[in-house]
């Protein structure tokens, strides 16, 4: 077993183990601040998938994780009040549909965006991907009947069968399982055929062009996967908060999304995974001692770019393969 | 014919490279393409894969003209670039370079391993880990996986130590004897020419002789190829 496989189980481990502890001394915060790495380290693996396979810097991921959580707040609040919504669909409470519906809808959305969006590269694509989750994110402020400006609140966490997910440790459970998954899901695509073209993509277009593979439709496929599995997690947080607001959409979470796999390693399996929990313990340590903690977040983000590519990863386990 | 370039002239941005290229390859044949350097060798094999598109006149692959193509399906055509400079995908492994390009037929890993073992010996390890020898095996290699029609190889020896060389010659000759077709730019005379059926020469982006490679002469060669 290599050295990055080991720190990976690690900390797969860890992540399972701190809320098991927490759970016997009776620290539900814990357990709490456990969920939302691991729903972060999930919305940073979508995007890892685009940034850190692909290349693709998309400022605009925040539209896929809101449109995540408002597929949850919405299919809750139609499935609550009893009220129907288009073409007579009832809503939803159950996680798996509401999964599926976010999913379905940011990558349409997703496909939308790439197609215009990835036609341009460099600080041009940053620029579009940003202006389409600025026009979602202004959308939702102005649509009164989900809210608007204050939010959609979720009265009652949604549900998964055969668990109570109002308990924190379950619902802990289902974002830890859904995130293993997904890293599960981002190693086989890494080490297929379409990962090589995607990695190739990233290096040098002309040169995979003439091996006869269109750089486009590999760019717009992962793009639109790491939309959808963004999205998965915007359902997660919204679940973990029982709200969801437009700044869901705003482009500050985009850049939290992006400082997360930076800080974690880019291109790493496990580099959002890191990520996460690096950026949520300084937030809490930090938090707790000073109302500017983001300053010295700043300070360290700068500190990692400097003097530390590889990031948490590239620390702990060297420099990347495919860096 | 297999490939039939009529007349191409190219440009880099406002400076003219190519002022009128005539080439044609049949089936199984070797072509070298020969001329000093800047004469637009390189630059007339970028255009045949449109990286470099010409402006004015024809190209045809197949019969199928191939001039306002993307590169992507020129490639899928059957045309197999081997570009200047060994450019493989440096973070990328051996065997990820050599399936990222596979492309039906009857060139597999398997006969990449056999043409060139070393390769299999290196399969999990970076291109850019790779000796300048070993990554140039895996640029043919890779050419080799798209299975193509034609074999283009753009300086393929160039700067290699006289072993590996000798195994990329060795290479070529074995694929000449398959029957592939190729379109061949070297520099080395002594053994260009002995697997060559034919030669094109360029001077100042133009074709200025064709011939079979006995008749390029001591004389032709001083004049068009400073040698």
């Amino acid at each position: 077993m290599n050295r990055e496989v080991s720190i990976n189980a690690a900390m797969a481990l860890a992540l399972l183990a701190v809320p098991i502890i927490a759970l016997q001394i009776g620290q539900t915060f814990t357990i709490t601040l456990a969920t939302r790495i691991a729903i972060l380290a999930l919305a940073a693996t979508g995007l890892n998938l685009a940034l850190g396979l692909g290349g693709l810097v998309s400022f605009g991921h925040a539209a896929f994780f809101g449109i995540g959580g408002y597929a949850a707040g919405i299919l809750s609040a139609h499935a609550l009040s009893g009220e129907p919504m288009m073409f007579g669909f009832e809503g939803s409470q159950s996680m798996p549909v509401i999964w599926l519906v976010a999913a379905v809808l940011a990558g349409l959305i997703g496909l939308g965006i790439g197609v215009v969006s990835l036609r341009t590269s460099g600080v041009y694509f940053i620029m579009i991907t940003l202006a389409f989750a600025q026009m979602i994110f202004y959308f939702a402020i102005s649509w009164p009947a989900y809210g608007g400006e204050d939010g959609l609140s979720i009265a009652v966490r949604n549900g998964f069968p055969g668990l109570n997910t109002m308990r924190p440790m379950e619902f802990f459970l289902v974002a830890y399982g859904l995130l293993m998954l997904t890293l599960g899901l981002f190693s086989l695509i890494r080490s297929s055929r379409f990962g090589a073209a995607l990695q190739a993509v990233r290096q040098n277009d002309v040169r995979v062009a003439s091996i006869g593979i269109k750089p486009f439709p590999i760019r717009l496929t992962a793009f639109v996967l790491s939309a959808m599995i963004t999205a998965l997690a915007g359902a997660l947080y919204a679940d973990l908060n029982r709200f969801v607001s437009p700044s869901m959409f705003s482009w500050h979470m985009s850049g939290e999304l992006i400082v997360l796999i930076i800080l974690g390693g880019t291109g790493r399996l496990f580099g959002p995974l890191a990520g996460a929990a690096l950026y949520v313990i300084l937030e809490f340590v930090l938090g707790g001692m000073t109302e500017r903690w983001q300053f010295f977040l700043g300070l360290i983000l700068l500190a990692v770019v400097l003097f530390a590519r590889g990031g948490v990863m590239g620390l702990l386990a060297g420099k990347a393969r495919h860096g | 014919m297999l490939l039939d370039v009529q007349e191409i002239t190219a440009f880099y941005g406002s400076s003219q490279a190519l002022f009128g290229v005539n080439l044609s390859l049949s089936e199984g044949e070797v072509v070298a393409l020969m001329g000093r350097n800047g004469m637009g060798k390189s630059t007339t094999i970028k255009a045949i894969c449109n990286l470099v598109p010409p402006r004015d006149g024809n190209i045809a692959f197949g019969g199928v003209t191939t001039r306002a193509m993307p590169t992507h399906k020129v490639a899928r055509l059957g045309i197999g670039l081997v570009p200047e400079g060994r450019r493989c995908f440096p973070n990328l492994t051996v065997y990820e370079n050599l399936v990222t390009a596979a492309r039906p037929g009857p060139w597999t890993l398997e006969r990449i391993s056999k043409l060139f073992p070393r390769l299999e010996e290196r399969k999990n390890q970076l291109a850019r880990s790779l000796s300048g020898g070993e990554q140039q095996m895996l640029a043919v290699g890779r050419a080799l996986m798209t299975n193509p029609r034609l074999l283009i190889l753009d300086e393929a020896t160039e700067g290699l130590a006289p072993v590996i060389r000798q195994d990329i010659w060795r290479a070529i000759r074995s694929l000449k004897a398959d029957g592939l077709s190729i379109l061949v730019v070297d520099k080395t005379l002594s053994e260009l020419l002995p697997v060559a059926d034919r030669c094109v020469v360029l001077e100042n982006g133009k074709t200025v002789w064709t011939g079979a490679p006995h008749a390029l002469t001591a004389d032709l060669q001083d004049r068009y190829l400073g040698v």
